[in-house]
């Protein structure tokens, strides 16, 4: 099941780049939570913090509070236990090439030592059958690499990849961007199913994906989130002047 | 219509410069391949013909005794590049990972690298001679051991910096979709980044291995040659290449000829050995695996 994350007072920075200032938020459990906003606004690195994977750049920094479930993720645990628990879909497919379809959905499982191969098996068929690949891959899963696969069904791959782990919270960063229009529907229509499962933040440059799939928006820019609401509300009747801006294409 | 010349003639150009560029390439190809094949054939032509089953059998006969052949040091040779492979593969390995995932932008990974390129070039002869004070010296004898570890220590900087090279051609997108996963960053390096990089890494350790394996400098004064059966880590021990220096400076024909054929015999175990490891590698790749 999902848990909600509670982030508090969130700062980041790349070297000097005050990237992301006085964050506060709070996205809820099993739903989908869009972010928008123009390119270099700090989503992306926002998303990045809540697995920690933002500190994988030496020159980065955080400070502030995020709180996913009962645990302060900057407390309480080890960057390799959050990011078991919160997945991640990056904006390009990043499949493991040297690997099989199979072994790239089972490695989060094998490269933390499970071996159970029968559990495995099931694992792979499930996460394979949630992300909607299933039954174009089921053939060949373990004679065809991964890297072979169309850029589509890569990215579902890499979503079933990240699923088999079982995590509470998945982050998608946007994860249809680099993807053809009927590629990008069948990840929408992913997104629609799986949020009773998981709490699902999705990045998305794309205003009709964000009303497409999220009950819940925030529309960020220079680093601070103008606005957070329902995501009717954002593109109906948005508070800040900003957010009217964006959506109805002023700029950005 | 002056428009419509002008594409014409533009095209003709092109397409010469095109076949220009096109010749210059072939005929830069056939002066890369052309002394390769000059000198195997020279090879085959001068040593086949001494080259029998008592070649690959036999040790050296004393001078005067005709026949005898190189089991000896086809051995020695094998050895003395087991050790060093041994020796210089996993250092090397494990230096091109620090210097790629670990120390990127350091001082300290700038110091090493600046070090395996100088390394790379210090002559072999030299490096013969350092082995032989740090190891011959203090043990009273040639060994196989000290001619191992001389060779080890020349794949060490080509090992490293074609790790390193290699390491950093993985995109980082591989790496962050293994930490994304929760898997620690040791085990993303090893099952993930290298394990992507292998064929260029064991491409580098091949490349380093052919290189010491007609090494001859480095041996004088650390694996000594021997003309008698030895595999034994502690005593002197016979190789190719000093077999075949020693057999090439000596006044006699029948030696000669068998000098020759030892050239022969080590290039053609070179290539085994290079194709062998090529073919146990690429077993297992997977369809449209890039």
């Amino acid at each position: 099941m999902g848990v909600g994350i509670e982030v508090t007072n969130l700062n980041a920075w790349y070297g000097t780049n005050h990237t992301l200032q006085d964050i506060q938020l709070h996205i809820p459990a099993n739903h989908a939570t869009a972010l928008i906003g123009p390119s270099g606004c700090g989503k992306s690195t926002f998303v990045r913090c809540l697995n920690r994977m933002h500190e994988t750049n030496p020159i980065a920094r955080v400070t502030g509070s995020v709180r996913i479930g009962d645990i302060d993720i900057y407390q309480d645990a080890s960057p390799v236990e959050i990011r078991r628990r919160v997945g991640m879909v990056f904006q390009r497919p990043n499949p493991f090439p040297t690997m099989s379809i199979y072994d790239n959905v089972a490695s989060g499982l094998k490269l933390n030592g499970y071996s159970n191969k029968k559990h495995l098996d099931e694992i792979v068929e499930r996460s394979l059958r949630n992300s909607a690949l299933w039954d174009e891959v089921k053939d060949d899963l373990k004679k065809k690499s991964g890297a072979s696969l169309s850029g589509g069904q890569q990215q579902r791959m890499c979503i079933a990849r990240a699923l088999a782990v079982d995590p509470e919270v998945l982050l998608m960063d946007e994860p249809a961007s680099a993807l053809d229009p009927v590629s990008t529907s069948k990840i929408e229509d992913l997104i629609f199913e799986l949020k009773s499962q998981y709490t699902i933040v999705i990045v998305t440059h794309n205003m009709q994906q964000a009303a497409r799939v999220a009950e819940k928006t925030g529309f960020f820019l220079n680093g601070r989130m103008v606005e957070f609401d329902s995501t009717h509300k954002i593109f109906t009747n948005p508070s800040d002047k900003r957010t009217e801006d964006y959506i109805t294409g002023r700029f950005g | 219509m002056k428009m419509a010349t002008k594409p014409n003639l533009h095209s003709k150009y092109r397409s010469a410069v095109d076949q220009l560029a096109t010749g210059l390439a072939v005929a830069a190809t056939l002066l890369v391949v052309a002394p390769l094949v000059a000198i195997f054939v020279y090879l085959i032509f001068k040593g086949a013909s001494s080259l029998n089953l008592a070649f690959f059998t036999h040790v050296p006969k004393p001078v005067g005794e005709t026949g005898g052949g190189m089991a000896n040091a086809i051995v020695g040779s094998a050895v003395l590049l087991g050790v060093a492979s041994v020796l210089g593969i996993p250092i090397g390995i494990g230096g091109g990972i620090y210097l790629a995932e670990y120390g990127r932008g350091t001082k300290f990974a700038n110091a090493v690298r600046f070090t395996a390129d100088v390394l790379n070039g210090v002559p072999s002869i030299v490096m013969g001679i350092a082995v032989y004070s740090l190891i011959v010296i203090p043990q009273h004898h040639f060994s196989a051991f000290s001619g191992g570890v001389a060779l080890g220590i020349m794949m060490i900087p080509t090992v490293t910096r074609t790790t390193e090279e290699m390491l950093l051609m993985v995109p980082n997108s591989v790496r962050e979709a293994a930490l994304g996963l929760g898997v620690p960053n040791w085990r993303s390096v090893l099952s993930i980044t290298l394990k992507t990089a292998s064929p260029g890494v064991i491409t580098g350790c091949m490349l380093a291995f052919a290189r010491v394996a007609g090494e001859t400098a480095p041996l004088i004064f650390t694996a000594f040659g021997n003309q008698f059966w030895s595999a034994s880590l502690n005593e002197p021990i016979a190789a190719l290449p000093l077999q075949i220096y020693v057999y090439a400076i000596s006044p006699y024909d029948e030696w000669h000829r068998l000098a020759w054929g030892g050239a022969l015999v080590l290039i053609i175990l070179i290539v085994l050995a290079v194709s062998l490891v090529r073919y146990v590698t690429s077993r297992g790749i997977l369809k449209g695996a890039s």
